[in-house]
């Protein structure tokens, strides 16, 4: 059985076997590809994603954006946990 | 009218043979005993590629049944499409699991007939069919593979839906589909054999519901509902020739897989033109696509682009009429009769199924 993820500072967050970020050639836009799914996630979220290495923690992935964006870095971390947390909960992200 | 965007998906049909012979099979009644050879599917999955799907869905009949399935699995992930394969699981031991796998498959979902082992053969037509499937399920997990269950309910197995739902998490799906019938083709067919009361659909909804909150980051749940208590009808196919292709055995293009049923219209094959031309100029596929073709109440309702009009094939079969309002939708003229029929039949004595087969040779 699946055990329930969550999403915590110290997570080091991956894609799961079964969910892939793709560019979509055709389309010209990132597509989470999943089962029986196809998201399109925003700027953000594909920055987000792109960091989902099973390495880089929670806390590491909001340190870069905070930085690449110029915001305030506890803002950043509620948002990027808030937005995993929903991805784990559908089942394409994991720790 | 919008510029025509490229298919996001493929159901690639790969043959029509499948050892069960559930009653709801969604394969047309004329089932088709020709097949394309593995080249001619390498060829639809490069021209699908190049013309922008993102997802092959491998099925049938049962798509194991096919020696070249790792083959085409391993094509598909050469052209970077994300491969689904929607089986039986009767097929499958061990070392296909893993030949699946290794092939570079992204995703299994296995169908089960309900919880009970016997109740669940007799629907399957085949003795042994859930013992199989079990174990099919635990080879596909060991071999990593991510697992959907689909759970198809109907009169017969909606009471034991809870313990379907439990089973899914015991054999480590991550989602669970449950999927009451459709009713066209074989599931029309045995209409009166698998419909469930209002009461029954009403508790399976309120399961679901309860399971979702329960599950939630454990199983996720899916759930298609029976339209025939439904006030508006579904959004078939995301909207004919909008979203989906399907290719059958022989490698004839489809909107979806019923559409054989429609008389007038003709369907193109993929041994006489590319994927993408039929995609584009098929008559087949522009003639139910967008909402120029609708009647009222579909021309000027506020969800014509929601629904798009509902299911082409169910507006045939209970109405008469293809290009008729889905009688799924309150507002159409035969609706009240769709709704009548549903009630009178699942209140009946279920009748026998008429089991999903092959025609005989000599009939052909």
């Amino acid at each position: 059985m699946n055990a329930p993820v969550r999403i915590e500072a110290s997570s080091a967050p991956r894609l799961p076997r079964g969910v892939k970020l793709r560019f979509d050639e055709q389309r010209k836009r990132w597509t989470l590809l999943a089962p029986e799914r196809v998201f399109v996630p925003d700027e953000i979220a594909v920055e987000i994603l792109q960091r989902c290495d099973g390495v880089a923690t929670v806390d590491a992935i909001a340190d870069a954006l905070a930085a690449k964006y110029g915001s305030a870095r506890e803002e950043v971390a509620r948002d990027v946990t808030e937005m995993l947390q929903d991805l784990a909960d559908k089942g394409v992200v994991t720790v | 009218m919008n510029p025509l965007e490229p298919p996001l998906a493929l159901l690639a049909e790969l043959t029509h043979r499948c050892p069960l012979q559930c009653p709801y099979c969604s394969n047309p009644l004329a089932l088709e005993r020709g097949e394309l050879d593995t080249a001619s599917w390498q060829r639809v999955l490069d021209e699908a590629a190049a013309l922008g799907v993102l997802q092959v869905h491998f099925s049938g009949g049962e798509p194991t049944a096919r020696r070249d399935l790792d083959a085409l699995i391993a094509h598909a992930a050469k052209r970077k499409l994300y491969s689904n394969l929607i089986t039986s699981g009767v097929l499958v031991d061990g070392a296909r699991a893993r030949a699946l796998a290794d092939a570079g498959l992204d995703h299994v979902q296995i169908s089960v007939q309900g919880r009970e082992p016997v109740a669940a053969d007799r629907v399957a037509g085949y003795r042994g069919a859930q013992a199989k499937k079990r174990t099919a399920c635990a080879h596909v997990r060991k071999a990593g593979l991510p697992l959907t269950i689909n759970a198809v309910m109907h009169r017969h197995n909606l009471g034991e839906l809870e313990a379907v739902v439990a089973m899914a998490v015991e054999l480590g799906a991550a989602r669970l589909e449950v999927a009451h019938v459709q009713y066209y083709g074989w599931g029309l067919r045995n209409r009166a054999a698998l419909m469930p009361t209002r009461a029954q659909l009403e508790a399976a909804t309120a399961t679901v519901a309860a399971a979702r909150e329960r599950l939630k980051g454990v199983l996720a749940i899916d759930y298609v509902v029976p339209d025939y208590y439904a006030r508006r009808p579904k959004a078939c196919m995301g909207g004919w020739g909008r979203r989906f292709l399907n290719v059958s055995p022989s490698g004839r293009v489809l909107p979806c897989h019923a559409a054989e049923t429609i008389p007038g219209l003709a369907f193109e094959s993929v041994t006489e033109r590319s994927l993408s031309e039929i995609w584009r100029e098929s008559e087949a596929f522009k003639r139910f696509r967008g909402t120029d073709w609708m009647p009222e109440p579909c021309r000027s309702c506020e969800r014509r682009e929601i629904d798009w009009g509902g299911c082409r094939c169910q507006a045939l079969a209970l109405a008469g009429d293809a290009a008729a309002t889905d009688p799924a939708c309150e507002l159409s003229p035969h609706h009240a009769a769709l709704v009548e029929a549903a009630e009178r039949e699942s209140a009946g004595a279920a009748p026998d199924f008429a089991y999903r087969r092959m025609p005989d040779r000599a009939a052909v």
